[in-house]
């Protein structure tokens, strides 16, 4: 059963071919079995029964949505009320979040099982899951090799079959590029239309929470619950959320793909070219127009973003301070000693790489030269991608420039390391939503296909991706001895 | 004070906003709770949690910069001021630094029969801070976060004020501003109005400022006043014995009167400014001004002149009357209602109700006798039935709050007396019992006139009419 999409589950659970109850305790016991991946940093067994049999009782009244008595699992960056939310970091071990992210309200409210909360890098920072606190997450199609990150744990958990499906959060690429390395259906929505409160905040600007599934269909049905404006988010989009199913099966005829030349340059593995120039002939067959189109901010993004982002980190993670909650220095002298011991200990050195970055480059004297000038290069390369997408209907590209690399291969290279989400970091800084389908596989190793689309087109790229999954069966292939 | 220097001074004027809830939450902004128990996730700074914008807040920041004629800001940009402190939840407070709400306006202030108008450099939107409380707990510092997250307007003067009096008078004028808009309570005891002081001095005629110090957090006029002028003493001493002012922070200490050093520059923090990122910009447009503007009350000065034109009242009693929408209210229902001269009523207002207010320590606002009962007073002396002495009288019965002038007036018997009949004859024996005096006021002593009024008044226990006593004694004397 831990094999069917959520709309065969969804039909089961109707027929009652098996109960919420069972289904989740067959994933609990899978997730029990597998606990070397180290996908879960808490599996919330209790929780999960107690709602599979609520789910039951909503099934049996005929009160159920698509999504009741699915069992999936949250990112822990999601606050969740009564449950550890630890962020993968050691600052927040003992945080027992006090409230619900809107996301979290949403899932309870359709219903759904929450299976656990998934391992991540170190408040989400990190391209390989290897800064978490509670270790590295192993990748399912090769198990010395990293899933990626942030969302390496929800990559993990949804190609081992550990969950239907998950949920990730997308700050340069921590949805695509684990979905990428883990052969999994992974989707960025545009900046706005997911709710950002309970998550916990890595880059304000550039966060945004997406669905992580095996197919087209469910990250569908999954972003169709998460979606929506919210009045505690001010940053979330007041547009109302279309049918994200209805559209899947339209025709592809007469699509117009721009490939970026940038993307396919030097810098990607020959093999992921490869592999992705065969998917995106799938496309031709499919009716659609290829022509190579020009981004020339693409290599700005990089830069801009580790001037943003660490920026916006640094003002927010000061609120982890030893005071009201989380890590606490064991009898601080005074009160910087406990500000800097409780900080010191309480964050990993990725964290504290990126607090210190944003601060110089907020400081008096380097604003200008860092702060104003990378916000200067987001807007060019918002305005590259809007001309871009008037000309297109969808940009395609890698996901990575290589397959999954080996644990430890990269994390003591913190530049070589930012490079693996060169393709994907561009997208948040313009704020269009972006997916990364399962495309083939380059020695053994899953490769995503990216599929960016025009602001609020989410609908139009699970169109696409749905349509390739009906030609190919990349999506349906199980890591050997996760089947 | 040195006649050689001059003083410089520009106030930072922190004013709490008469918000129900904070600025970026749903928690109630109401003083004086349990500790922490009007925080909510938001003021608590938790993991997740983001700000949303309290409308409320900006329209008051919009009425404040129209009551100012400055410009208010089609866009104005929320940003983060990094520090650390216990009580500041987030690590930072959100305030607004490159593009403030209120602009370039003004504020006019009088000393000494003087009028000076005080640029006002512009005015912003904050979120206040926490308590740290460092009593009673035992060594530990306790942190409160009910004041975390409630609205503030700071407003920033230019350097234009030149010595205490003038900073004082442009407090106390803004002050009345602020609670004549309604935005701001003015509890200074409670902190709801407070300000920074930045002073230095310069030789006068020196065309630089000389280095300033900035004194924090002073929460009186008093205060205002003391602080200000220990701080020049302190600065011209130590120039002219050979120092140098350093640019720094200073506390004002009441107790010991003297302000002392807090931090230095050097040791001041970088606060790291950048645009809130989970927060949008603040778009005004010109229906929403024009809105505001419509709703926008009578300012103290525009009342005050209205007040000398409309009720020929002099600057006085006009100041006076319009130094609380509250009185001016009360004022203007009062002369509607009596329909006596303005002047009376303000005789009165100004007179016997305020300082029985003052002697009770009471507000307007809460004055025992109301609007309608002052007003029900007053008619009675415009149609006579009661002299303005026993109206007196009447008000200390009206004090006590429990019947209006007309049942007072009724049940002890104090309605005037117009009868002519009966002050004839009173006047006839009180002209037959003092022939003496009768004898003194027909050959030319005119003085002796008053003593037959106040001998009818007394016979009359006060309720003759004055206006008819004063006419029949006088024919009678003839």
């Amino acid at each position: 059963m831990h094999n069917k999409s959520i709309t065969e589950l969804a039909k089961s659970l109707r027929s009652g071919e098996f109960s919420s109850v069972e289904l989740t305790q067959a994933f609990l016991d899978r997730i029990n079995q597998h606990s070397a991946l180290n996908a879960y940093i808490t599996v919330t067994e209790e929780r999960a029964l107690e709602q599979a049999q609520q789910a039951d009782v909503r099934l049996a009244a005929g009160d159920a949505e698509l999504l009741t008595g699915i069992p999936f699992a949250q990112k822990d960056i999601f606050c969740t009320q009564n449950v550890k939310t630890s962020c993968g970091s050691k600052m927040l071990d003992n945080f027992i979040a006090p409230y619900n992210a809107t996301v979290v309200e949403k899932f309870n409210q359709a219903g759904a099982v929450m299976l656990g909360k998934l391992n991540m890098d170190e408040f989400a920072m990190g391209s390989s899951n290897e800064t978490s606190y509670y270790g590295a997450v192993r990748n399912p199609w090769d198990t010395n090799t990293v899933p990626g990150g942030s969302s390496g744990g929800s990559a993990a958990a949804v190609a081992a079959k550990l969950a239907v499906c998950a949920t990730g959060t997308d700050t340069g690429g921590s949805i695509r590029q684990p979905a990428a390395l883990c052969g999994i259906t992974g989707l960025k929505p545009t900046y706005g239309r997911v709710s950002r409160y309970g998550m916990i905040a890595y880059a304000s600007s550039l966060d945004q929470g997406g669905p992580m599934t095996r197919s087209a269909e469910d990250a569908a049905i999954m972003l169709q619950t998460m979606a929506g404006f919210d009045e505690k988010d001010s940053t979330s989009v007041d547009l109302p959320v279309p049918d994200y199913r209805i559209g899947l099966t339209n025709s592809l005829e007469g699509l117009k793909i721009g490939l970026p030349k940038e993307f396919f340059g030097e810098g990607l593995n020959s093999d992921v070219a490869a592999t992705l120039e065969a998917a995106i002939n799938e496309y031709r067959k499919l009716g659609a127009t290829v022509t190579e189109i020009s981004m020339p901010s693409f290599k700005l993004a990089i830069p801009a973003y580790y001037v943003i982002a660490p920026a916006e980190c640094s003002a927010n993670l000061s609120r982890f301070d030893g005071v009201r909650f989380g890590y606490r220095c064991e009898n601080p002298v005074d009160l910087t000693d406990l500000y800097t011991r409780s900080r010191g200990e309480g964050f990993g050195k990725e964290v504290k790489r990126r607090i210190l970055m944003g601060t110089y480059a907020l400081s008096t004297g380097y604003y200008d030269a860092y702060y104003i000038k990378a916000q200067k290069i987001r807007r060019v390369i918002s305005e590259d991608f809007k001309k871009a997408l008037s000309e297109v209907d969808v940009i395609m590209g890698p996901v990575t420039p290589s397959t999954a690399f080996g644990i430890g291969e990269k994390i003591a290279n913190p530049v070589e390391m930012y490079l693996s989400d060169i393709y994907t970091i561009a997208i948040n800084l313009a704020g269009v939503p972006a997916m990364s389908i399962p495309a083939g596989f380059a020695n053994n190793l899953p490769v995503g296909l990216q599929i960016i689309g025009n602001y609020f087109a989410e609908a139009k790229l699970l169109n696409i991706a749905h349509l390739y999954q009906q030609v190919t069966d990349w999506h349906t292939q199980s890591p050997k001895g996760f089947e | 004070m040195n006649s050689q220097w001059e003083t410089v001074i520009g106030l930072e004027i922190h004013a709490q906003l008469a918000t129900k809830s904070k600025i970026f939450s749903g928690a109630s902004t109401a003083y004086g709770a349990e500790p922490n128990t009007q925080a909510c996730a938001v003021d608590l700074g938790l993991p997740g949690v983001l700000p949303v914008l309290n409308e409320e807040a900006v329209r008051m920041a919009v009425i404040f910069g129209m009551a100012i004629e400055a410009h208010i800001a089609p866009y104005s940009v929320f940003a983060r001021k990094n520090y650390f402190y216990p009580d500041l939840p987030k690590g930072y407070q959100i305030s607004q630094m490159e593009l403030p709400i209120v602009g370039v306006g003004h504020l006019d202030i009088d000393v000494d029969g003087v009028s000076k108008r005080i640029g006002i450099t512009r005015a912003h939107l904050e979120e206040d801070a926490g308590k740290s409380l460092h009593e009673n707990f035992h060594g530990l510092t306790g942190i409160d976060l009910n004041r975390a997250g409630t609205p503030l307007l700071e407003i920033v003067s230019e350097p234009e004020m030149s010595s205490a009096k003038e900073a004082v008078a442009y407090m106390k004028k803004m002050h009345e501003l602020v609670r004549y808009l309604g935005i701001c309570d003015g509890n200074m005891q409670e902190g709801s109005f407070r300000c920074d002081a930045n002073v230095s001095v310069r030789p006068i005629g020196q065309k630089e400022f000389g280095t300033r110090a900035e004194i924090k957090n002073i929460n009186s006029f008093k205060f205002v006043e003391k602080a200000i002028n220990h701080e020049v003493e302190r600065q011209i001493e130590l120039i002219e014995n050979g120092g140098k002012v350093v640019q720094e922070t200073r506390l004002y200490d009441s107790v010991k009167d003297e302000t002392r050093s807090m931090r230095s520059k050097e040791e001041a923090n970088d606060y790291r400014y950048f645009p809130d990122p989970d927060l949008l910009p603040v778009l005004i447009d010109e229906d929403f001004k024009v809105q505001i503007k419509a709703e926008l009350p009578e300012l103290p000065q525009a009342k005050k002149q209205r007040f000398k034109e409309d009720y020929g009242l002099d600057d006085e009693s006009a100041l006076q009357l319009t130094s609380s929408r509250a009185l001016a209210n009360y004022f203007e229902i009062v002369v509607k209602e009596s329909s006596c001269t303005a002047k009376i009523c303000a005789n009165w207002v100004t007179g016997d109700l305020l300082a029985a207010l003052n002697k009770a320590d009471l507000e307007i606002t809460d004055s025992p006798v109301s609007h309608e009962r002052l007003a029900g007073l007053l008619k009675r002396i415009s149609d006579d039935t009661i002299s303005g002495k026993i109206a007196k009288q009447v008000f200390e019965e009206l004090w006590q709050g429990e019947a209006s002038a007309d049942e007072i007036i009724e049940a002890k018997g104090l309605k005037q007396i117009t009868d002519t009949g009966a002050i004839e004859s009173i006047i006839d024996k009180i002209i037959a019992d003092n022939m003496d005096q009768v004898e003194q006021y027909r050959s030319g002593k005119d003085k002796v006139f008053g003593f037959f009024v106040g001998q009818v008044m007394k016979e009359m226990q006060g309720k003759a009419n004055p206006g008819e006593v004063n006419k029949m004694l006088k024919d009678k004397l003839k």
